[in-house]
C-alpha cells in the first residue's frame, strides 16, 4: 500500500451522500462512504482511477493522480429508472414513495422467450399473481393483484402505457391484448398496489394498476446506439394427458359392447394434435439524440410464434417510436409516443385438444370409407358411412385442425403526446398536457369447408347445397383521453410541498359486425352490425408534503364520473391518505450504522370499480331488436304467405347501479441493510370491498329479466406481502444476487344478499364439461371466491373411491345437494416468486421461478374421460378413449361431482433459467455482443394428477398447454 | 362537455323508451316479441343474446321446459340425459332447486312481465292499438294459466299496475288453491272475446295462424273451467263451472273443424304434425309458430323432433340429426295394443328394445315419430332447426274436452267423438264406452307428446294418485328402479316454486311439501 486517500461526496444539493460506493477501476478493492459522505481508501501505486457509483446517480469516475483529498459531486442519473417510480400522474423515487408502490425494470424482466408484457412480470412482485391462459402463441395472462376485489365485474388491474390508461375488454381477434407491446420496447412496469398509490384513477382502481413505460431516447447521449435482438426457439410438450393407448384400449374394450367399432390403428391422437414447433424474435432499436435536443428511439420488432398445436401461430410486427424533446430552455418538454402492431393470429382449432383425448386410439386419422368427409375417420349414426354424422359424438381431432381455419388480423396503435410547461419566471409551477388515443382494427373469421363433418346437413331446405361454415367479424376501437393537469413544486425551507391538480376525460367507442353463412352464403343470414361507447371524466388532485426530509404525507383525491350509472349515482369520490416517516433519517438512528434505509409508511383509501361486464347503459331502460335468426312469423291463410316479424324486447335493468367500492388499509416497512446489500419491504393490507356487484336473481315479475346485475353483497382480502432482495456477493466480476417475494392472501365473501338469509347457499359458478349446466364452484358467504362445491368420496379399505358413495354430512340419511360441501378453492393462500443472477466476468446465469400453496383444481380432463359407460355411447354410435384414471376409479358412470376430483394444485416451477456470455469488445470494442440459451419452463414439480396445476379459475379443461422453450438468442449493440 | 355523460346507445340494435315506438309497426314488433317467447330463447338465434339467465340458453326454451313438466313425469315420455335436474323430471323425485324447474318458473314469470310492460308501452300511444292489448293480454292470460296449472295460486301478482324494478311483488293469495289467480284469468278471458270491449281479439275467421283470437280465448275459456276442481279448494269451486266449460267448448267447436283428409303422402293424423300442419288451421287452434333459420332455437321443435330421434331411427326420415333423449314407454304403447292405428307413430327398429332397464339407454324405451321435420311430401326442412308448428291446441282435444264435461255433468254421452277420432285413424275395432276412464285413455291415443298428459292425469286424479291409471316406469321412484309406484307423495302434483325466488321474495309461501 503506497498512500491514503480521503474524500468527501455531496449530492447535487450539497447535502453528503451516505453509501456511496468507491471502487478502484480494475480491481475489486473499494470501500463506501459514511453517514456524512466521507470515505477513506488505502491506495496501491499503479491505481489510476477511482469510480463513485450510487443508485439513481450517473457513475462518476476521477483519475487519482496525486490528489490526496477528493471532492465529489454527485449528479443525478435521469436515466437510472431503477430509482424514479413512475406513479399516476407523475414520478417519485422509491424512498420518496409513500404508497405500495413496486417497479421492475428490463434488467429484471423474466428472460427467454416471452412475447406479452404480463410475461415479463410473472413471479416478480409481492401480491401480483399472473397466470398465462395456456400455451398457445400470443396467450393472454390473467393478472390478480392481491386477489381482485369483485366477483361478477372485472377482476383485473388498470393498465396505463405510457400515460394511457386502456380498457381492458380486449380486443377482438387476439389472445391478449397487451400484445400491441412488444416486451423489448418496455423500460419499465410498475405496480401500485394499495389505494394510497391507485387512488388517483379513482374508479378503475380497485384491482390495483401497472404502469408500462416504454424506453425512449438518451437525454444526453448523442452517439447513435443501435441494439439487435435476436433469437430462434423451440417449443415442445414435455407431458400429455394419460389416456389408454390403443393396446391398452383393445384390452378394456373386450367383451364389452360397441367393441365392434374398434378399428385396426395404433393411433396416439396427442402425438398428432400437437408438434415441436420453432418461433423467432427479432427486434432492432435505434436511439439517439439529434443535436442535443431531439432524442429519440424507434424501434421495429418481428415475432413469430408458432404453436404447438398444430394450425396455431401468431407473427406480430411492432413499431414504436419515441421522441421527447425539449424547447425553450428546457420550458417546454415533449414527450411522445407511438406504438403499432400489426399482428395475424391462427388460432388452431382448440376444440381438438380435447377430442384428441377423447378419440378411439383404434382409428386410423385418415378412412377410406369416409371420402365424403375428406377422408377422415368419422363417427356415424350407423355402420353405413352415408348414414350421416353421429352429432353427439367426438369429431376427428384431426379433421378438426385441418378442416378448420379460424384467423385474425388485427392491427393496433396507441400513442400519446405530453407537453409539460414549466412556467417562465414562475419555475416550480408546471402544467401539462396529455393527448392520447388508443385505436384498433380487427377482422377474423373461421372457414370450414363442405366436408367437414359436423357442419353436415347444413344447408337451407330443399337445397343441395349442404355445406360447411363461415364466419366473420370486424371490430374497431376507438378510445381517446385528454388529461389536463398543473404541477406545483415548493420547497420552503424544511417544507417540501408538490401539489397536482387536473382534469382527464376519456371516451371508449367501439363498433363491429359479425356475419355467420354457410360456404355458399345462400342462408339468409345478414350481416349484424353493432356499437357502443362510454365516457369517463375526472377531476384529480395529489398533494405530497414532506417534513424535514423525514415526514411524508400523501393526500389523493380523483371524482368520476361515468355514462355508464344514472344521473343520481354517476359521480364518485374516491380520496386516500398516506403517511410515511423515513426512520433511517432520524438523528438517533445514524448510529445504526447498518441501516441504510428504514421507512415505515401506512395508507387508508377508497377506490371503485365501474368495469361491471354488463354493457354500457345498464341502469336504462332498454329495447333489443331481435336479429333475423330470432323472428315470429304468422301464416296468413287468405294470401297463402308468411309473414316474419322482427322482434323487440324490453331489457331488464337496475335503475340504481352504481360502483362498486374497496377500502383498502396498508401498512409497511422499507428497509435496506448494510449499504443497501440487503432492501426489501414487508406489507400488510386489508381490503373489503361493499355494494359488490354481484348477478342475482330477481324477484320474479319485479323486473324484464330473472337475473339482474346489483350491488348486493361484500367481500373482503387480507394479506400480508415480504419481498427481500439481496446482494450476496458483490465484487468488480463476480456478482449473485438473489430476490424472493412471498405472499399470502385470504379472500372471503362476507355478504351476498340483501337481507341476512343464512339459508341461502350461494351463486353457482364454474360450468364444467360433462353436462349443460353442471357447476362445482360456489360464491358463499364465508369462503373464497369460487369454492368447489362437492360431495366427500368414500373410499374403500384399498384406497379406492367406492363410486356413488358419498358421506352424508348433514346426517339426514338422504345423500343429495345439502351433503355438497366446501373442498378448498383455486386461489392459493400463499405464493412465492424468486429470482437469482449471477454473472461472473463475462459469464451470466439467471433463474426465476414461482412456488404456491394452498390451492385446488377441479380436474375436468379425468372426471369428464374417465369412465366406463364412456367406452361405447349406442345412441351416438360410437367408441371414447378414457384416461388412465379409470384404473384408479373403477367408476362406471362419471361421478362429476365427487371431491376426488378436486386436487392440490401446490406446485414449484421453474420459470426460465437463462444462461449468456458478453462479448465486450466485439468488432474491435465498437459493439457489444451478447450470446444467451434460454430454458422457458423447463420444469413443475407436483403432485397434481393432471398435466398442469397452474389453471386460471381453478377448474382444467383441455387447456393449450404450456410448452417448454429452448431458445438461443443474441443481443447486438453498436 | 359533461353533458357527454349523458350518452345513450348507439347501436343500431337497441333502442330507447323515447324512440323504440314510433309506428304501428314497432308497436306489432312489440307483440311479436310476446309470441317469439314462446318459440325462442332471446334476440339471437339461436342462443347468445338470451332473455334469461342463469342456465343453458337452449335449455332454458319455453316449450321445452313446459312440454317436459307436462310430458316427462307421466306414462308418456322419458328423458335419458344426465343433465342436471333433468333425471328428476322424469322419476318424478324434483326439489325446489331444481334448475329445470327454475328455469321454466322463469319463463313463465318473464312472459308475464314482458306482456306487462308492452301493455304499460302502449298507454298513451297516439294509434289504436286495442287488437294488440287484447292479444298481449290474452298471451299473458296463457302464461298465467301456465302458472296456475305448474304452480298454483301463490305465484306473484304483476299487472300492468306495476312498475318495473319498484317492489316486491305479492303473491296472487296466500294458499295454492285459492281463487284469486283463477278469477283473474277467466275475468282476463272473459273480457278480451266479448266484442263490446274496445281491447278484444280478432274472429277465427279474420285470424291469421299461430294468431290468438276468439277461439283459442274460448278454447283456453274451456281448459281453465273443466280444470277448476284441480286449481281450486272445493269449498271455493264456482258451481257453474261445468256448465260455462260446456258452453265455451262448443264455442270451439262451432269454429273449428277435423282435418279429415289424407294429404300426400302421410295420414291425416300425421299431416297435423309436419312442416306444412300450418294449412291445418281448421284444425289446430293456436301455436308455436316454427320456420327454421328465421327461429332458431335449440329448444322448442329442434328439440322435441332432435330428442326423440336418435339410436337406429332413420335421420333422414326424421328430418333431423339425433340428440337421443326422449322415447316413449310401454304404458303409452299399451294404449294401442296391436291394433292397427295411424295414431301409432312409434318405432320398433332392430336394436332398441321397448322395456327400459337402463334409465341412460336411449335405445330402451319406444321412439316416438309423431313429430317430424319434413313437410307430407316427406321433403326434410332446414337441417339444423326444425320447421314443424307446435300445436298447441287441437279440435280433437276440445272434442274429447266436449264428451267430458257432458260425462262429468249428465254422467253419460254418446261415443261420437270416439267414433270420428278413430275413423279419422283407421284404427280398427269396437269403440269402448263413454267413461272417464276411456276418455283419458283416448286422450293419450289422440294427444300423446302434445304437452298435456301431466295436466290430464291430475284431473282424472291418476297423476301422484292411481284411480285410472296406476303405476307406470320410474314413476316417483329413481332411475335406477325401473317399477314405478303407484301412488306418490302428493306435493308432486304441483311443482315447487323454485328456492332461489323463495330466497329472492320473501312474501312468497313454498307450495305444501316443499
Amino acid at each position: 500500500q503506497s498512500k491514503t486517500v480521503k474524500g468527501t461526496v455531496v449530492d447535487e444539493t450539497g447535502q453528503p451522500l451516505p453509501g456511496v460506493a468507491v471502487i478502484i477501476q480494475g480491481t475489486a478493492r473499494g470501500t463506501t462512504t459514511d453517514f456524512d459522505g466521507e470515505f477513506t481508501l488505502g491506495l496501491e501505486d499503479q491505481d489510476e482511477t477511482l469510480e463513485f457509483s450510487y443508485i439513481g446517480y450517473a457513475k462518476k469516475s476521477v483519475e487519482i493522480g496525486t490528489t490526496i483529498n477528493f471532492n465529489i459531486n454527485m449528479e443525478v442519473d435521469a436515466e437510472q429508472l431503477e430509482e424514479v417510480l413512475v406513479i399516476g400522474y407523475g414520478s417519485t423515487t422509491k424512498k420518496d414513495a409513500t404508497g405500495s408502490v413496486e417497479a421492475v425494470t428490463a434488467d429484471n424482466f423474466n428472460k427467454g422467450a416471452i412475447n406479452s408484457p404480463q410475461g415479463l412480470l410473472q413471479g416478480k412482485v409481492a401480491g401480483v399473481q399472473i397466470t398465462t391462459g395456456g400455451g398457445a402463441p400470443g396467450s393472454g395472462s390473467t393478472i390478480r393483484i392481491r386477489g381482485g376485489s369483485s366477483l361478477s365485474a372485472s377482476n383485473d388491474p388498470l393498465i396505463v402505457i405510457d400515460g394511457v390508461p386502456v380498457d381492458n375488454d380486449g380486443v377482438s381477434g387476439m389472445r391478449n391484448p397487451l400484445n400491441a407491446i412488444n416486451p423489448a420496447d418496455i423500460e419499465s412496469m410498475t405496480v401500485l398496489k394499495d389505494a394510497s398509490a391507485t387512488a388517483i384513477y379513482g374508479s378503475r382502481a380497485s384491482n390495483g394498476v401497472i404502469i408500462i413505460t416504454t424506453k425512449k431516447g438518451s437525454q444526453n447521449d448523442s452517439s447513435i446506439n443501435v441494439n439487435y435482438n435476436g433469437s430462434v426457439s423451440i417449443n415442445t410438450l414435455n407431458d400429455q394427458i394419460d389416456v389408454l393407448s390403443a393396446d391398452q384400449y383393445r384390452d378394456i374394450m373386450s367383451g364389452r359392447p360397441g367393441e365392434h367399432l374398434l378399428g385396426d390403428a395404433n393411433t396416439n391422437w396427442q402425438n398428432e394434435v400437437f408438434k415441436t414447433s420453432v418461433s423467432t424474435d427479432h427486434n432492432v432499436g435505434v436511439s439517439g439524440n439529434v443535436k442535443g435536443w431531439l432524442p429519440y428511439r424507434a424501434s421495429v420488432g418481428y415475432t413469430l410464434d408458432n404453436g404447438t398445436l398444430e394450425g396455431s401461430s401468431m407473427d406480430r410486427t411492432t413499431l414504436n417510436l419515441n421522441l421527447s424533446p425539449k424547447f425553450l430552455d428546457d420550458h417546454l418538454s415533449v414527450n411522445a409516443s407511438v406504438k403499432g402492431m400489426f399482428v395475424n393470429n391462427k388460432f388452431g382449432n382448440t376444440d381438438a385438444i380435447g377430442s384428441a383425448v377423447a378419440y378411439d386410439p383404434t382409428q386410423s386419422v385418415y378412412d377410406s370409407r369416409f371420402e365424403h368427409y375428406g377422408g377422415y375417420h368419422t363417427w356415424t349414426n350407423s355402420d353405413d358411412p352415408l348414414s350421416g354424422r353421429s352429432v353427439n359424438a367426438p369429431s376427428n381431432p384431426m379433421a378438426m385442425i385441418n378442416q378448420n381455419s379460424n384467423t385474425s388480423t388485427v392491427n393496433r396503435s396507441i400513442g400519446n403526446a405530453q407537453v409539460d410547461y414549466k412556467v417562465h419566471g414562475f419555475e416550480d409551477l408546471t402544467f401539462k398536457v396529455n393527448a392520447g388515443y388508443d385505436y384498433s382494427s380487427s377482422k377474423g373469421g373461421i372457414y370450414e369447408g363442405v366436408e367437414t363433418s359436423w357442419n353436415e346437413n347444413n344447408g337451407p331446405a330443399g337445397s343441395d347445397d349442404k355445406g360447411g361454415y363461415v364466419s366473420d367479424y370486424t371490430q374497431d376501437k376507438r378510445n381517446e383521453l385528454l388529461d389536463v393537469y398543473a404541477q406545483y413544486n415548493k420547497e420552503i425551507g424544511k417544507h417540501k410541498f408538490d401539489v397536482m391538480g387536473g382534469y382527464s376525460w376519456q371516451h371508449f367507442y367501439e363498433e363491429g359486425s359479425t356475419y355467420e353463412n354457410n360456404v355458399y352464403g345462400n342462408i339468409d343470414n345478414p350481416m349484424r352490425l353493432w356499437a357502443t361507447e362510454y365516457y369517463l371524466m375526472s377531476f384529480f388532485g395529489r398533494a405530497n408534503y414532506t417534513f424535514n426530509n423525514k415526514y411524508m404525507a400523501t393526500v389523493t383525491v380523483r371524482q368520476d364520473g361515468t355514462s355508464r350509472f344514472s344521473q343520481n349515482n354517476r359521480w364518485g369520490t374516491f380520496p386516500s391518505l398516506a403517511l410515511a416517516w423515513k426512520i433511517n433519517e432520524e438523528p438517533w438512528m445514524q448510529s445504526a450504522n447498518f441501516v441504510s434505509d428504514l421507512k415505515l409508511r401506512a395508507g387508508v383509501g377508497v377506490t371503485g370499480q365501474q368495469d361491471i361486464g354488463q354493457g354500457n347503459f345498464p341502469y336504462m331502460p332498454t329495447y333489443t331488436i331481435g336479429d333475423d335468426n330470432s323472428k315470429y312469423g304468422f301464416y296468413n291463410p287468405n294470401t297463402g304467405q308468411w309473414e316474419y316479424i322482427n322482434t323487440t324486447r324490453p331489457g331488464g335493468y337496475d335503475e340504481n347501479i352504481k360502483w362498486e367500492e374497496t377500502v383498502t388499509y396498508n401498512a409497511g416497512v422499507d428497509f435496506g441493510f448494510f449499504n443497501d446489500r440487503v432492501t426489501g419491504s414487508a406489507e400488510a393490507y386489508y381490503r373489503v370491498t361493499n355494494d359488490l356487484l354481484n348477478v342475482i336473481p330477481v324477484p320474479g315479475g319485479s323486473n324484464l329479466t330473472n337475473m339482474l346485475l346489483t350491488n348486493v353483497g361484500s367481500m373482503e382480502n387480507k394479506g400480508v406481502e415480504l419481498s427481500l432482495n439481496t446482494k450476496i456477493i458483490q465484487r468488480q466480476d463476480f456478482h449473485w444476487d438473489f430476490g424472493v417475494n412471498v405472499t399470502w392472501n385470504d379472500s372471503k365473501i362476507t355478504k351476498l344478499t340483501t337481507v341476512d338469509d343464512p339459508s341461502y347457499e350461494g351463486v353457482k359458478v364454474g360450468g364444467i364439461a360433462g353436462g349443460t349446466g353442471e357447476t362445482v364452484q360456489i360464491h358463499r358467504v364465508g369462503y373464497a371466491p369460487y369454492s368447489f362445491l362437492v360431495y366427500e368420496q368414500i373410499y374403500d379399505d384399498a384406497g379406492k373411491p367406492i363410486e356413488g358413495a358419498y358421506v352424508d354430512r348433514n346426517g339426514d340419511g338422504v345423500i343429495d345437494e345439502k351433503d355438497k360441501y366446501i373442498a378448498g378453492d383455486p386461489m392459493a393462500n400463499l405464493y412465492f416468486g424468486f429470482t437469482t443472477r449471477l454473472s461472473y466476468k463475462n459469464w451470466e446465469f439467471s433463474l426465476a421461478g414461482r412456488a404456491q400453496f394452498g390451492a385446488q383444481v377441479y380436474n375436468n380432463v379425468d372426471s369428464n374421460n374417465s369412465a366406463y359407460d364412456q367406452l361405447y355411447v349406442s345412441a351416438n354410435n360410437n367408441t371414447n378413449n378414457v384416461t388412465t384414471d379409470i384404473y384408479n376409479t373403477g367408476f362406471q358412470t362419471r361421478q362429476l361431482h365427487s371431491d376426488y376430483y378436486v386436487q392440490d394444485a401446490n406446485f414449484l416451477r421453474i420459470d426460465n433459467i437463462m444462461i449468456g456470455y458478453n462479448f465486450n469488445n466485439f468488432l474491435k470494442g465498437k459493439s457489444n455482443l451478447r450470446v444467451f440459451g434460454t430454458v422457458n419452463n423447463p420444469c413443475v414439480f407436483s403432485n397434481y394428477k393432471g398435466i398442469d396445476p397452474e389453471i386460471q379459475g381453478g377448474i382444467d379443461n383441455n387447456m393449450y398447454p404450456r410448452p417448454t422453450t429452448y431458445m438461443i438468442g443474441f443481443n447486438v449493440n453498436f | 362537455c359533461l353533458h357527454q355523460l349523458d350518452t345513450t346507445p348507439i347501436d343500431p340494435n337497441v333502442s330507447t323508451k323515447d324512440n323504440v315506438y314510433q309506428t304501428v309497426e314497432d308497436y306489432n314488433q312489440g307483440l311479436a316479441k310476446l309470441y317469439a317467447g314462446y318459440a325462442v330463447t332471446g334476440q339471437q338465434g339461436p342462443d347468445g343474446d338470451g332473455d334469461l339467465g342463469g342456465i343453458d340458453e337452449g335449455a332454458s326454451q319455453y316449450l321445452r321446459r313446459y312440454w317436459e313438466a307436462q310430458e316427462l313425469p307421466t306414462d308418456e315420455a322419458l328423458n335419458c340425459w344426465g343433465d342436471p335436474g333433468q333425471p328428476d323430471m322424469s322419476t318424478m323425485s324434483w326439489s325446489s332447486t331444481n334448475t329445470l324447474n327454475e328455469a321454466l318458473y322463469y319463463r313463465v314469470i318473464y312472459q308475464i312481465s314482458i306482456a306487462n310492460q308492452f301493455i304499460r308501452d302502449c298507454a298513451g300511444a297516439e294509434f289504436d292499438l286495442s287488437r294488440q292489448i287484447a292479444e298481449a293480454r290474452f298471451l299473458r292470460a296463457y302464461s298465467y294459466w301456465h302458472a296456475l296449472d305448474l304452480y298454483g295460486n301463490g305465484v306473484p301478482k304483476v299487472t300492468e299496475e306495476n312498475s318495473v324494478g319498484a317492489d316486491l311483488p305479492s303473491p296472487w293469495g296466500a294458499k295454492h288453491n285459492g281463487d284469486e289467480l283463477f278469477k283473474y284469468i277467466t275475468s282476463e278471458l272473459e273480457s278480451i272475446i266479448n266484442k263490446d270491449n274496445e281491447q278484444h281479439l280478432v274472429e277465427t275467421g279474420e285470424s291469421m295462424f299461430g294468431q290468438a283470437n276468439v277461439g283459442v280465448a274460448y278454447m283456453l275459456l274451456t281448459k281453465v273451467y273443466l280444470n277448476a276442481p284441480v286449481y281450486l279448494d272445493a269449498a271455493l269451486l264456482p258451481g257453474d263451472y261445468l256448465d260455462k266449460a260446456e258452453t265455451y267448448v262448443e264455442q270451439v267447436l262451432n269454429r273449428y273443424s277435423l282435418s279429415e283428409s289424407k294429404k300426400n303422402s302421410v295420414s291425416a293424423y300425421q299431416s297435423l304434425f309436419l312442416m306444412d300442419n300450418y294449412e291445418e288451421g281448421n284444425e289446430v287452434i293456436f301455436s308455436i309458430n316454427y320456420f327454421g333459420n328465421q327461429t332458431r332455437t335449440w329448444g322448442g321443435m329442434t328439440y322435441l323432433i332432435n330428442a326423440a330421434t336418435g339410436g337406429g331411427m332413420d335421420r333422414d326420415y326424421m328430418g333431423a340429426p339425433g340428440w337421443g333423449g326422449n322415447r316413449a314407454l310401454v304404458s303409452l304403447d299399451k294404449y294401442f295394443d296391436n291394433v292397427s292405428d295411424e295414431r301409432d307413430l312409434f318405432f320398433y327398429g332392430e336394436g332398441h328394445t321397448p322395456e327400459v332397464t337402463n334409465f341412460y339407454e336411449f335405445s330402451q324405451g319406444v321412439p316416438v315419430m309423431k313429430f317430424r321435420n319434413v313437410d307430407s311430401f316427406g321433403n326434410p326442412g332446414d337441417a339444423t332447426f326444425a320447421e314443424v308448428n307446435f300445436p298447441v291446441f287441437r279440435v280433437a282435444d276440445a272434442m274429447l274436452m266436449q264428451a267430458e264435461i257432458k260425462v262429468r255433468k249428465y254422467g253419460e254421452h254418446d261415443k261420437q267423438v270416439f267414433t270420428k277420432l278413430w275413423a279419422r285413424a283407421n284404427r280398427q275395432g269396437q269403440t269402448p264406452d263413454m267413461t272417464l276412464k276411456n276418455i283419458l285413455e283416448e286422450r293419450a291415443r289422440e294427444l300423446y307428446w302434445e304437452g298435456h298428459r301431466r295436466q290430464d292425469l291430475r284431473r282424472f286424479n291418476s297423476f301422484t294418485k292411481s284411480e285410472h291409471v296406476t303405476a307406470w316406469p320410474f314413476k316417483g321412484t329413481n332411475t335406477s328402479t325401473p317399477n314405478g309406484i303407484s301412488n306418490v307423495d302428493s306435493r308432486y302434483e304441483l311443482y315447487p316454486i323454485p328456492a332461489s325466488e323463495i330466497g329472492a321474495n320473501p312474501n312468497l309461501n313454498q307450495n305444501p311439501g316443499y
